[in-house]
């Protein structure tokens, strides 16, 4: 979907208005394009070489997520 | 007398999915005062395999490369885990996600169903790790000692189970003793991993004792005052219960029985003396 004023979608539960038209160039807009960082749009895994094909959608609720210590 | 006689067991390497581990502790990376002491406890215990987890990135932050690169230099292995999730769905993707950055197909499968006691949500967890395994993941599930539960899983694929032995950080060792026994009982051949509440060695002796094939700590070292001591003191409890549990441990009698030979004792021959002071003069 074309947006020309920027979507309004969440990211990592906090919402974000972005310009980026893909899952792809939104990760590179916030910094994490070389990243080990993995995607999920609506609670769906969404895998690295998808993120370009990916169209951002108002109201889109995306993580991303990287390592972490953990139990 | 009811007592079972013990048997020595084979010496049997520890392996998971087909992949030889040396040790038989398996450390979680989280809760350390230091990335240092985190580094350090991580060598002194041993452990081949070491669980990591996903969460949310902050923007222009790179802390989960600096974490991985600390991770990755101590050699172990990564098992990444799906804390916190809540449903079947939430850990499904939170493994597909963990598979893409961390390059491993294995997943401590976890789905919560009570934030108070962190218990495992099982009808989720059988949901989740038979759909994961048809994808080609290697499903370690946290489980309760549920042998239906058990069951099931291995049904769905789980070629181990880690149940718990008590709430996750709550430090009780091994709360249901007999249901852990009889899920090793039960599920022999299958590799048992006591995974929660753990809070010392001798809890950590005492699951390897019942023949569980590995223990899985976190809270009780990297919450101990000196974390890297304690590291290395689980690896001996492990070492030790392992051993103990192919050496064969002795029944439990109900009654004493002299150690040291009832014959050839001196003045074995004489009366009692205790209702006669003077005997014998």
């Amino acid at each position: 979907m074309e947006t020309s004023s920027g979507s309004d979608i969440h990211v990592n539960g906090v919402p974000v208005t972005t310009g980026a038209a893909t899952l792809a160039e939104l990760v590179k807009e916030l910094g994490h394009a070389d990243a080990r960082i993995a995607t999920a749009r609506n609670g769906n895994f969404v895998p690295d070489r998808l993120r370009g094909a990916t169209q951002l959608v108002p109201g889109d609720k995306i993580e991303i997520v990287s390592p972490r210590q953990g139990g | 007398m009811n007592v079972i006689e013990p048997h020595a067991k084979l010496h049997e390497p520890f392996a998971l999915y087909g992949v030889n581990l040396a040790s038989r502790l398996l450390l979680g990376t989280a809760q350390y005062p230091s990335p240092d002491i985190l580094a350090r406890a991580v060598e002194a215990s041993g452990a081949s395999v070491v669980t990591v987890s996903l969460r949310r990135e902050q923007v222009r932050a790179h802390k989960g490369e600096r974490f991985l690169e600390l991770i990755e230099a101590t050699g172990a292995r990564v098992l990444p885990n799906t804390a916190g999730c809540r449903t079947a769905k939430e850990a499904i993707t939170t493994a597909q996600m963990a598979r893409e950055v961390f390059g491993t197909d294995w997943v401590k499968l976890e789905v919560i169903a009570n934030d108070d006691t962190l218990q495992p949500e099982v009808f989720g967890l059988v949901e989740a790790a038979a759909a994961l395994t048809k994808d080609g993941f290697k499903v370690l599930p946290y489980t309760t000692e549920d042998l239906s539960v058990a069951e099931r899983l291995l049904a769905a694929g789980c070629e181990v189970l880690m149940p718990w032995g008590s709430p996750i950080g709550s430090g009780r060792g091994l709360a249901n003793r007999y249901a852990l026994q009889s899920l090793r009982a039960y599920c022999a051949g299958v590799p048992l991993i006591v995974d929660a509440g753990i809070g010392a060695p001798s809890h950590a002796a005492d699951a390897m004792e019942l023949g569980y094939d590995a223990v899985l700590i976190n809270t009780a070292v990297a919450k101990a005052g000196d974390p890297v001591r304690m590291a290395g003191a689980f690896a001996m409890a492990v070492e030790a219960g392992r051993a103990a549990y192919e050496a064969g441990v002795m029944g439990a009698r109900d009654m004493a029985t002299p150690s040291t030979p009832v014959a050839g004792t001196p003045f074995f021959d004489f009366p009692p003396v205790a209702d006669d002071p003077g005997n014998g003069k």
